[in-house]
């Protein structure tokens, strides 16, 4: 097993930071899973791909767009039309799909090595979050377990809601840093904690 | 301007990218038509009013969408996945998103 190497390694400063005299507004964290991995059914395939996240995740996935499963585990949840992203605290994930997904079925991607996995969680989190991305981020139009594809400038972020104030975001590794430092800059007015 | 996706909901016009008139119809690659590459690459309509355009949702889901969009008011009045592409007159050789 390889060592990860954590792209926030040069800029990462736990601790409270910012306005927390009143309390903590937001804790940021990265969460390191071992598996990151994209699935693409063919068009009419996508009930077969959702099948095969269920046998080899264990992870149910409700119909519809944008939808998905939190767990501190496993979490899956589906960001464009016929695609989920599926994420395990453990490596090997990639080799179980390519298994059990057939060609004709759909794709398997690892991106493990790509995307860098951030957590925002706390109280302000949804207030943070909305400096960033233009989209809805109430619990009414963005539940639990749900995900969305969105942007911010170039930074391309995959969300998913795996609490009623948690947040995890899957962003690009090499605008991780870039990320991260502006995602500090914009909590200092609630005060943050990074854990 | 919001764009309504059919995957992701209402978003922003920054989450799209233009792709282009959505009333042309690509000539067969292996055709050496001359008028028919000329009408596909240089002929619009450019109308006042109701205009069909192809978006990609480039900062979202990523589909290619067809929106029907007003060029005087911005007013969008529909939108569907390009995939489903049935709206276009079809020159019999052009493949729709699904049999690609
Ligand atoms: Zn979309």
């Amino acid at each position: 097993m390889v060592e990860q190497e954590s792209p926030l390694k040069p800029v990462w400063k736990p601790g409270s930071h910012g306005n927390f005299a009143n309390g903590v507004g937001v804790y940021l964290s990265e969460t390191m899973p071992g598996s990151i991995v994209q699935l693409a059914a063919w068009p009419g395939e996508e009930k077969a791909v959702i099948a095969a996240i269920k046998k080899v995740a264990g992870v149910t996935l409700p119909d519809g767009a944008g939808g998905g499963a939190p767990g501190d585990v496993k979490a899956a949840f589906g960001f464009a039309p016929g695609k989920f992203l599926v994420v395990d605290e453990k490596e090997g994930l990639a080799e179980a799909f390519a298994k059990a997904v057939d060609i004709s079925v759909g794709t398997v991607t690892d991106l493990s090595h790509g995307r860098t996995a951030i957590r925002v969680a706390g109280p302000k989190a949804e207030w943070v979050l909305a400096k960033f991305f233009a989209i809805d981020f109430s619990q009414v139009s963005f539940p639990v377990g749900a995900g969305r594809s969105t942007v911010h400038h170039d930074v391309f972020a995959q969300i998913q809601r795996t609490a009623p104030t948690q947040f995890d975001l899957y962003v690009f590794r090499s605008f991780a840093r870039s990320f991260w430092t502006a995602l500090c800059h914009a909590s200092a007015e609630v005060g943050y904690e990074v854990r | 301007m919001l764009i309504t996706c059919p995957y992701c909901g209402p978003r922003d016009v920054s989450e799209y990218s233009y792709q282009g008139d959505g009333n042309r119809t690509r000539p067969d690659p292996a055709s050496t038509d001359q008028e028919a590459w000329n009408a596909y690459v240089y002929d619009r309509l450019n109308p006042r009013g109701e205009h069909h355009e192809i978006w990609q949702h480039s900062g979202g889901c990523r589909a290619h969408l067809k929106v029907t969009r007003n060029t005087l008011t911005h007013v969008i009045s529909s939108v569907g996945f390009a995939r489903d592409a049935g709206h276009r007159k079809s020159d019999g050789h052009r493949k729709t998103g699904a049999e690609a």
